[in-house]
């Protein structure tokens, strides 16, 4: 399947329930589309809703500036629990891509066939890498090699200016959960 | 170039406003602006300036005041509910000639309604927004980038005219992140700030007010504010404009709706449809002359804004009759959509091609 | 001639358009001269609240600017913290400090912000025709309380200075009256020391209260208005400090 765009476009929303990381993984997103030169926009969720457990986040990566920072209906979505993918997987694009924690996401979701849909424990490995916290960043491994817009590696760059200075001893361990989602979808293509 | 920085607005906002010089920032917390003035209470001490967390946008305002009286750089930031607090403080500092810069992420009204984005302090920030005959300049940058740079032009014009700027971004400005370059561009020559209290030192004394009880004197006073406005209108209107001279229909918007405006005409274009685009980047002084000179050419407006419907009284004035004002909005936090703006402009294009 | 009295050159030379008997001319002299003698007319800033005080700066003759009613207390603030080197003091009476402008003088004593407020305290509204204040005592007869203040309607008298006393940030509060000359030396004496401990650097605000004259509303000549203070209002506010806290060592964190 072909997986990278001549001119890319691509607009993403992460979703999930608050405290997996949700923020954290969009504005890793972004900071990697500004490392490799592109236009990118970042808009959080924020107030209420947040609170109520949900969390989702909206990314555009673009070569050119980019207009409205709203997605409404993403190529890529990024869901790490079911009610998120409840939630958002009808407002995929047609030959969109669906990444979806199956930790946590016991069902297969009903799509159109169009849709590619990569299935990640990602909780598990986090587990195995000793820290469930990073699943977010297990997630992400597995967008950046099956998108092929953005590289793990200049992601793993960008941790430093996306967590916050008191956290960067888990800096090592975020920068393997990106290389083994990675790994996971070169595994399974 | 400096390098390019991933911040959200209302971070990127307060430290242009920190570049810019700003000596003093007060302010209350009130969603979604909180990130300023969390940001402010660890910078502003850092550079040696001052921060206070007010007990009320009715004291933040004050303070404001107070700072600006004695010749410093000064801003507060608030979103909808608070800057109506805020609107004593303003008529009082318009009345003064006080410069200050007020922030206003905007959210949804009336009352104290939500914390979502929304444009439904477009009268209040152009129309004075509180009692007496007076002008604030309104500001209404639609990317990071623009508010990181109005920033120092709100300081610049603030002092320039002593007048209060008002900088009108709303929650999904504030919230996003994109990257931004912090421009150092040369300022603005500034006039001397000789009415400033400073200590009445070898000289006699200065007073800042805003009563004038003998007859005919606030009458005059009102004619000197009249005046500089009038000054403002003349040289400050800033406004961006996209295709506009072969077009059949103009859309106008403001801030993240022109952003989305954009979007929607780019498409409109890639089907045939002959759109452009004007932006008002200055709320007030309005782009009237640049919109009346679009309606001498081409057959209809849509105007789109995240309310019911201001900045289309504002359009509709401008033209003046001539052509055909259509309006549409969401409110309450609705955030009309690329797709449904592109359906407006459909509607209002394509029967008039199949006549 | 020996000369006894002379007026001191901050409080300016013209007519003032205060009633016969009102006690701001009085307060205005002491201010005046207290800066005279501790010398700071070239770094003192003077806030004028919203009341018959509002054109407190035609008479004297420092910096002045004229505020929002009740806010003068924020206005200090963020004219103290942007210079810590001037003296600010704010200037307001009972409408303005003790019913619109509550909040801002609670807050501003909370932060214990390092300005000095002179609060007059007449027992009635002035400017606006002599209705209720917080501070009007029971069965005192207003323009809005015409037979007389009821607890059961109106509340009782506010005693602010009471209230703020209990603000650690607060290191100095008294409660003097302009009912006689005697009164009106230890009101001077009051005031001077609340500029110098401003002047010291002391970490916090000070305020001194005067019991102040309002013939015209009170319906009393000059003369028994002077007496219905001492009669009458220090029994409600009685005189005295109520706090004094200038030797409160510097706090930091």
């Amino acid at each position: 399947m072909q997986n990278t765009k001549q001119n890319s476009y691509e607009e993403i929303i992460v979703a999930g329930f608050g405290g997996q990381g949700i923020m954290l993984a969009g504005r890793l997103l972004a900071q990697t589309a500004m490392k490799a030169g592109k236009e990118v926009t970042y808009m959080p969720s924020y107030g209420a809703e947040v609170r109520g457990g949900t969390a989702n986040c909206m990314v555009i990566i673009a070569d050119e500036p980019i207009a409205s920072p709203l997605v409404d209906k993403p190529d890529s979505l990024i869901v790490m629990n079911k009610a998120s993918l409840n939630k958002f997987a009808s407002r995929l694009k047609a030959g969109g891509l669906l990444v979806m924690n199956s930790s946590l996401i016991d069902t297969k979701p009903q799509l159109d066939d169009s849709i590619e849909i990569i299935a990640i424990p990602a909780d598990e490995i986090a587990v195995e890498l000793g820290n469930k916290k990073i699943a977010n960043m297990v997630a992400l491994g597995a967008y950046f090699q099956k998108r092929g817009i953005l590289s793990p590696d200049t992601a793993a760059a960008c941790l430093p200016d996306t967590i916050a200075k008191r956290y960067h001893k888990t800096l090592p361990v975020n920068t393997e959960a990106i290389h083994r989602g990675a790994e996971f979808t070169k595994d399974n293509e | 170039m400096s390098e390019r920085i991933l911040m959200c607005g209302n971070e990127a906002l307060a430290e242009a406003a920190i570049i810019a010089g700003c000596d003093a920032y007060f302010g209350y917390p009130i969603t979604p602006q909180n990130e300023i003035t969390a940001y402010m209470s660890k910078r502003m001490p850092e550079e040696g300036r001052v921060f206070v967390q007010s007990e009320s946008e009715l004291a933040a305002i004050n303070m404001v005041f107070g700072a600006s009286a004695t010749g410093k750089r000064t801003m507060t930031s608030s979103s909808s509910p608070g800057i109506s607090l805020m609107q004593e403080g303003i008529s009082y500092l318009a009345g003064a000639e006080l410069p200050s810069v007020i922030v206003n992420v905007m959210r949804g009204g009336p009352g104290l309604g939500n914390i979502a984005p929304s444009q439904g302090d477009y009268f209040q920030a152009t129309r004075g927004g509180g009692h007496g005959d007076y002008r604030t300049i309104a500001l209404g940058p639609s990317t990071v980038q623009e508010l990181v740079d109005c920033m120092p032009l709100a300081f610049d014009l603030a002092d320039q005219y002593r007048i209060p700027v008002v900088v009108l971004a709303d929650g999904i400005l504030g919230q996003m992140m994109e990257p931004i370059v912090f421009n150092k561009k040369p300022r603005r020559s500034l006039p001397p700030k000789d009415w400033a209290l400073t200590g009445a030192k070898g000289r006699e004394q200065n007073i800042v007010r805003s009563l004038w009880l003998p007859e005919g004197s606030l009458e005059k006073h009102n004619y000197k504010l009249q005046a500089k406005y009038q000054q403002v209108q003349k040289n400050e209107v800033l406004c961006e404009q996209y295709e506009v001279d072969d077009a059949e229909i103009i859309v106008i918007a403001y801030g993240v709706a022109a952003r989305i405006v954009r979007s929607a005409v780019k498409k409109a274009r890639q089907e045939g449809i002959k759109a452009g685009w004007i932006r008002p980047i200055t709320l007030w002084p309005f782009p009237t002359m640049q919109i009346a000179k679009a309606a001498d050419e081409l057959s209809i407006f849509l105007v789109v804004e995240m309310s019911m419907g201001q900045m289309v009284e504002d359009v509709k004035l401008a033209v003046a009759g001539k052509v055909p004002v259509v309006f549409y909005g969401r409110a309450g936090g609705g955030v009309p959509s690329v797709d449904q703006v592109l359906e407006k402009i459909k509607q209002l294009t394509i029967p008039v091609k199949k006549q | 001639m020996k000369t006894v009295f002379t007026r001191t050159p901050t409080l300016k030379d013209c007519l003032t358009h205060y009633c016969p008997g009102c006690g701001h001319s009085i307060a205005h002299r002491l201010i005046a001269e207290t800066i005279d003698e501790l010398d700071i007319r070239g770094r003192t800033i003077g806030i004028a609240p919203v009341g018959c005080a509002v054109l407190a700066y035609n008479y004297l003759d420092v910096d002045m600017i004229e505020v929002a009613h009740g806010r003068a207390p924020a206005v200090a603030t963020g004219m103290k913290r942007t210079n810590p080197d001037k003296i600010i003091f704010s200037y307001q009476g009972d409408g303005d400090l003790a019913a619109i402008g509550t909040g801002e003088i609670i807050h501003a004593a909370h932060r214990g912000e390092q300005i000095t407020v002179i609060f007059i305290n007449n027992a009635v509204f002035g400017m606006t025709g002599g209705q209720m204040a917080p501070t009007t005592v029971l069965g005192q007869t207003t323009a809005t309380t015409q037979q007389g203040r009821d607890a059961a309607n109106e509340g009782y008298p506010l005693q602010v200075s009471e209230l703020l006393a209990l603000l650690p940030g607060a290191i100095y509060v008294e409660r003097c009256a302009l009912s006689g000359p005697a009164q009106i030396q230890k009101a001077k004496k009051a005031i001077k020391h609340a500029f110098e401990l401003q002047i010291s650097g002391a970490q916090g605000l000070s305020l001194v209260e005067l019991l102040s004259t309002c013939p015209t509303y009170w319906r009393l000549s000059p003369v028994k208005a002077m007496e219905w203070i001492e009669n009458e209002m220090t029994k409600v506010f009685p005189l005295g400090k109520l706090k004094d806290e200038s030797q409160r060592p510097r706090i930091s964190v």
